[in-house]
């Protein structure tokens, strides 16, 4: 692409000497983008959108809240009764971070089902974990501050994984309370931390399009794009078709953050902290729910059935080990899936699999949130050995054996010729 | 087809497991019967007479063990009593002012006493929680202003414990100074049948009964952790108005844009 020359003076003057207005006409302007995207590969903008709208709503409510173990309960109180429109600030903070992860579930389960992490794009998609991972610890950290029941609660839980870690793990744990139990020194290092974090994602987040925009997007097709009558400028197409997916996602967003505002809470955090009397259950927010379930899913006697370094690893660092391991793993899927083909469209056990993977992590949802006893304690621990042998065994197997059917010629060959995948990108 | 079948089924397995969470019903305890309440709905209202006479049943019963410590005198207001009705009500209550401007307190050292204002939070019946778990036996009558959000279903859970106090099975057995209620998780509750018949004499004329004083008391309840919540359907009915036209737009503009290309 050659450097266009800009009709306004002051465009010219400016972009003569910081080319900010060739970089964006660059990046969201004529951006080449397969022509036959579909409404999937809208929630990569979506939840860059929910980032903008959590970092705004954060900065206010950071104007009205006290980082105090005695005032932040009564301060997030005054936020929702005292501040000006500051019930609507919380609501759609605090809905904004189930939104943030819906949306950033069905774009990771997207690059799953299109095998978008192959070469070329495998630093994209694990910076996308990195990004994950990222999010999951501000969520963590910010569920913390209103000091409800379940923040001190979950808190505790959280924190204390890291007692499992060798020789270390005690020093660790006090470090991250600033004690000897979660207090003042933990709530104030969170609200810092949680603050901090947000800038984090939204630099991972340069970086994840850096790394798009040098191989640009993968197709629902899962094949290369190989000229331009594959490609269309990503203004107006995409522009138009990403804000007519905002506008759908903010009729969801904001029916609960007006209508059902705490559809997605635990009753129990309206309760403040109290260190005297734990909860029935500790239950953390729903999009932690599959990964606390592999947590509670290692059996007390794992370390006996198996084995293997029975004295470093006691069942409790087994749980915490395997929740690791369920989303490190992640990032060593491109090579662990060994198919050349990327779309599941041509992969027909794939298909199958990919489905069954996605209901087993729904299944592990559920039984997150029951107590960790009787048929939920079993059903939980079948569907942690199949998350494990999905990413292990099933995708690099697959790959191996799965007899693929024929890719087409190219996009534009596919799209022309009409059928579905015409539709797909209308 | 299949596959749209597949992804409805995705959809809704989702909203299901997120359901699973918070719906959870408290072990042990009976499943709460489902209410007509004004504040359900898109267009959810406050009846301002039901939270009067809630108010009514909070400050005459209720009070007497229990705080509604977030909330203001002046927010009765919203609730349809006059400027001068809510410096009446404040001024009855006794507020610890603490040392005056001049640092003074009384010569005992006991904190001075000045009537209530508007201002002032509505004072809680105890000091603090050690004095109130002394004065009822070891149980902590916990605050209420939350109370419908901080319980599953909420205000049904409410309506239900304080209509549901019965003489307990025989097979039951109830620890000393305890109360059989099955809506309570473990079925026993520290707290004595609040309400009875007549138990208020309501002044717009309506009858005490204990069904009708439960929902007026939790309404005023709902009030009291919501007060936000007429407001916030109204805007949300607008907003989301607005946002149905304007997506309809959007997609128009979008099939427009993409029609060049076929």
């Amino acid at each position: 692409m050659s450097t266009p020359t800009w009709k306004n003076p002051i465009v010219q003057w400016v972009d003569h000497r910081l080319p900010i207005v060739t970089f964006l006409d660059h990046a969201i302007v004529k951006y080449p983008t397969p022509r036959n995207l579909n409404y999937w590969w809208n929630f990569g903008s979506l939840a860059g959108l929910i980032l903008v709208i959590m970092i705004g709503t954060g900065i206010i409510l950071a104007m009205s809240y006290t980082p105090h173990t005695s005032m932040a309960f009564d301060s997030v109180e005054r936020i929702m009764r005292d501040v000006n429109y500051g019930w609507l600030i919380r609501y759609l903070h605090m809905n904004g971070g189930s939104m943030f992860f819906i949306a950033v579930y069905i774009h990771i389960f997207r690059g799953m089902y299109y095998g978008s992490y192959k070469e070329p794009r495998e630093l994209l998609w694990i910076i996308g974990i990195f990004i994950f991972f990222a999010m999951m610890s501000t969520a963590f950290l910010g569920y913390v501050l209103p000091w409800g029941q379940m923040s001190f609660w979950g808190a505790t839980v959280i924190t204390n994984l890291f007692s499992i870690i060798p020789f270390f793990g005690e020093s660790i744990v006090q470090w991250l309370w600033g004690g000897f139990s979660i207090d003042n020194p933990t709530l104030n290092k969170f609200y810092s931390l949680h603050y901090l974090m947000p800038f984090v994602i939204f630099a991972l987040v340069f970086v994840h399009l850096w790394a798009l925009h040098t191989h640009k997007s993968s197709n629902p097709l899962g094949i290369e794009v190989k000229g331009d009558e594959d490609e269309i400028p990503f203004h107006p197409y995409y522009t138009a078709k990403d804000a007519y997916g905002v506008g759908l996602f903010l009729i969801f967003f904001l029916g609960f953050t007006f209508f059902a505002p705490n559809f997605f809470g635990e009753p129990d955090n309206y309760i403040e902290a109290n260190p005297l009397v734990t909860p029935t259950h500790i239950v953390p927010e729903w999009y932690f729910l599959p990964f606390y379930a592999i947590l509670r899913a290692v059996p007390d006697n794992f370390v006996d059935v198996w084995g293997i370094l029975p004295v470093i690893i006691s069942a409790k660092a087994a749980g915490v080990i395997a929740m690791f391991a369920s989303i490190l793993l992640l990032l060593v899927l491109p090579w662990l899936d060994t198919s050349k083909v990327r779309s599941a469209k041509f992969r027909p056990t794939y298909f199958w699999l990919f489905w069954l993977f996605v209901i087993d992590t729904i299944i592990l949802g559920f039984m997150g949130a029951k107590p960790a006893e009787g048929t939920f304690l079993l059903i939980g621990r079948l569907a942690t050995a199949y998350y494990f042998l999905h990413l292990v065994i099933f995708i690099p197997l697959v790959g191996k054996f799965e007899k693929t059917k024929p890719l087409p010629e190219s996009i534009s060959a596919a799209v022309t010729a009409g059928g579905s995948d015409a539709k797909e990108g209308s | 087809m299949f596959k749209k079948i597949l992804i409805v089924a995705f959809v809704f397995a989702l909203f299901s497991s997120i359901n699973a969470g918070p719906l959870q019903a408290a072990e042990g305890a009976a499943h709460p019967a489902s209410q007509e309440w004004t504040t359900d709905g898109l267009f959810g209202f406050f009846d301002r007479k039901q939270l009067k006479r809630g108010w009514q049943v909070y400050s005459e019963i209720c009070a007497s063990c229990h705080s509604v410590r977030l909330v203001y005198y002046r927010h009765l207001e919203e609730i349809g009593f006059s400027p001068d009705e809510v410096k009446k009500i404040a001024a009855e209550a006794e507020v610890a002012a603490g040392p005056n401007e001049d640092g003074e307190t009384h010569n005992d050292g006991e904190l001075i006493v000045r009537p209530g204002k508007p201002f002032d939070k509505i004072v809680s019946p105890y000091p603090n929680d050690l004095a109130a778990r002394a004065a009822n036996a070891g149980a902590l009558p916990p605050d209420l202003s939350l109370m419908t959000k901080a319980r599953k279903n909420g205000a049904n859970y409410l309506h239900a414990l304080l209509t549901g106090y019965k003489e307990a099975p025989a097979d039951f057995k109830l620890t000393e100074d305890m109360n059989y209620n099955p809506y309570f998780p473990g079925s026993q509750i520290a707290m004595g049948e609040p309400l009875s018949d007549d138990g208020v004499e309501y002044a717009d004329g309506t009858k005490a009964t204990v069904d009708q004083m439960s929902k007026d008391i939790t309404a005023f309840l709902v009030w009291a952790a919501e007060p936000e919540l007429e407001e916030r359907k109204r805007m949300g009915v607008k907003v989301m108005l607005f946002l149905i036209i304007f997506t309809a737009m959007l997609y128009a503009v979008k099939r427009q844009v993409w029609a060049k290309l076929h």
